[in-house]
């Protein structure tokens, strides 16, 4: 099973390029198991949201 | 915005003289309908001018972009996150996106980022580029800018959480 240090890594790239179905996989996997990473994760969504939001201010 | 444009410029000379043409583009222009803040029109006109920079100038291979990875501390041996580091739940954040204090922290923890960092930070999520002409336009690997974009919001996360959600201003 990947880390916390791999899936955190696969979370921020998702934002940036297409996982591959593996990658995908394993990281949804991680995600369910993990209450770390799956906070990691919301906090990356919501990050992105407040950067759009910041240009419109 | 002047810091913001020599932030992204690397030239303050320039960066003020983009700032005021952006100025008064939007003084000038007839296309500002009284809809939305001014302030968010400029902003608007000025990111579409250092795009066009950015895209226009000469570029030197730039100085090196990977620092020490400080995201490493967060994780035990094994690369599972240490107890100490370990995200907490923030509940609804969007809750946040209309609280002034929020905000406050907010640019506070994105004027901390490494200036290298948050230079392809803001390229990539405030001016909107693809991770790809970022790349192109600073000379960079596809793995170095993941590895700088992993690292900003990770570091933006962190700081958030110290500053502001355990900070107990969470609504
Ligand atoms: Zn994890």
């Amino acid at each position: 099973m990947m880390n916390c240090k791999q899936a955190t890594r696969l979370v921020s790239q998702s934002q940036d390029r297409e996982l591959s179905l593996p990658e995908r996989i394993r990281l949804r996997f991680h995600l369910l198991m993990c209450s770390g990473c799956s906070n990691y994760n919301k906090q990356m969504s919501f990050i992105r949201k407040a950067m759009q939001k910041l240009r419109e201010r | 915005m002047l810091r913001f444009t020599t932030l992204q410029l690397r030239d303050a000379v320039l960066a003020e003289d983009v700032v005021h043409e952006a100025i008064s583009a939007a003084i000038s222009s007839a296309q500002y309908n009284g809809r939305g803040s001014l302030k968010s029109w400029v902003f608007a006109i000025l990111r579409n001018k250092i795009i066009d920079v950015i895209r226009e100038r000469n570029r030197h291979p730039t100085e090196s972009f990977i620092e020490d990875d400080e995201n490493d501390d967060a994780f035990d041996g094994k690369g599972h996150w240490k107890k100490t580091h370990k995200p907490s739940d923030w509940g609804q954040p969007e809750n946040n996106l209309d609280n002034e204090q929020f905000w406050v922290v907010f640019e506070i923890c994105l004027n901390h980022l490494p200036v290298n960092t948050a230079r392809v930070f803001m390229m990539r999520e405030h001016l909107g580029f693809e991770l790809k002409e970022v790349c192109r336009e600073l000379n960079l690997s596809d793995s170095n800018a993941w590895v700088i974009m992993h690292r900003a919001r990770s570091q933006l996360r962190k700081c958030l959480e110290l500053n502001y959600i355990r900070g107990g201003r969470l609504s």
